[in-house]
């Protein structure tokens, strides 16, 4: 994938297909501790121990309970080339959290790209799940809510076009506050 | 700065049109959202569907779909109208979406030299 944020929307699929309501991606970016971290959480079916340990083997994959594929495997092969890893937390019942960290300035490490754009795709395509999103640059963060969004809205879908472009828009100026425009 | 009462104001405008916003008897355009559909551009394909259900102004359902084993020819994109049969198209690049909307979903006509596959309904 030749961006972090297709990884992102990927890896997110796995938690859509497990059934999650409620779905939370954190990045943590940190120049000066060399750090570049990505954390999905949900509270989808989880994985059982047995299958933990093989989820990332694209060959022991079972395409049946269509929990993961090669995206995970992708992902952790992107995280170690970039002196990385990604590590895996489940349980039945309890959710999954997936960690993937890389080198912050490591040569290979892929730009985040169109994180706005994987956002909007999940939000678009899944308004029944509630996604939020904390982003975090150095001293700088900023959250995307959905599910308050959603209490603004009251009986409007947050899929409506009209929504989605105010989200693109509220995204676009919180990353260039994130990224110095908005500094101290 | 964007704030939450630019959205209670949207609300506010959006309600006024709200009819009868629900599912049935409206189009439905599924996008395949599998690890290849992601990696051969899928994110592009439905941001190119919003632009055009926006700029054509279109009452259709955009929704998605996994890996349907047709890998080699993601992205892929289904075309359901109300009552006919679910087409499947292929090998799609952003020009492509635009004609479908137009001849498929406006027009009702199936843009046979990009469909790769056609299905009952009833499968998902």
């Amino acid at each position: 994938m030749r961006e972090l944020s297709l990884h992102i929307l990927d890896i997110i699929q796995n938690s859509i297909t497990a059934s999650a309501r409620d779905i939370e991606l954190i990045i943590i970016e940190d120049p000066e501790r060399n750090l570049f971290q990505i954390q999905v959480f949900d509270n989808g079916r989880g994985i059982r121990g047995d299958r933990l340990s093989q989820v990332t083997d694209p060959f022991v994959t079972s395409r049946d309970t269509r929990r993961v594929g090669l995206g995970l495997s992708l992902f952790q092969e992107a995280a170690r080339r970039c002196g990385g890893d990604l590590e895996l937390e489940s349980a039945p019942g309890q959710g999954t959290r997936v960690t993937a960290y890389f080198q912050y300035n490591h040569i290979d490490r892929a730009p985040l790209g169109d994180i706005q754009g994987t956002l909007i795709s999940l939000i678009a395509l899944n308004p029944e799940i509630n996604f939020r999103y904390h982003h975090i640059y150095v001293d700088n963060e900023f959250i995307l809510d959905t599910e308050e969004i959603k209490k603004e809205l009251g009986v409007i879908e947050i899929n409506r076009i009209e929504v989605l472009n105010w989200i693109r828009e509220f995204l676009d100026e919180e990353l260039k506050n994130l990224y110095g425009g908005g500094s101290k | 700065m964007k704030s939450l009462k630019e959205l209670r104001e949207l609300r506010e405008t959006l309600q006024k049109e709200i009819s009868a916003r629900n599912s049935a008897g409206k189009p439905k355009i599924i996008i395949g959202m599998g690890t290849c559909g992601i990696a051969a551009g899928a994110r592009e394909i439905l941001h190119t569907v919003l632009e055009e259900i926006e700029r054509r102004k279109l009452d259709v359902v955009v929704t998605q779909t996994g890996c349907i084993g047709m890998c080699e020819k993601e992205p892929l994109l289904d075309v359901q109208l109300p009552g006919k049969e679910r087409i499947t198209y292929g090998n799609l690049k952003k020009d492509d979406v635009k004609r479908i909307i137009v001849e498929h979903v406006i027009n009702g006509n199936i843009v046979t030299d990009l469909a790769i596959a056609r299905f009952e309904e009833g499968r998902d």
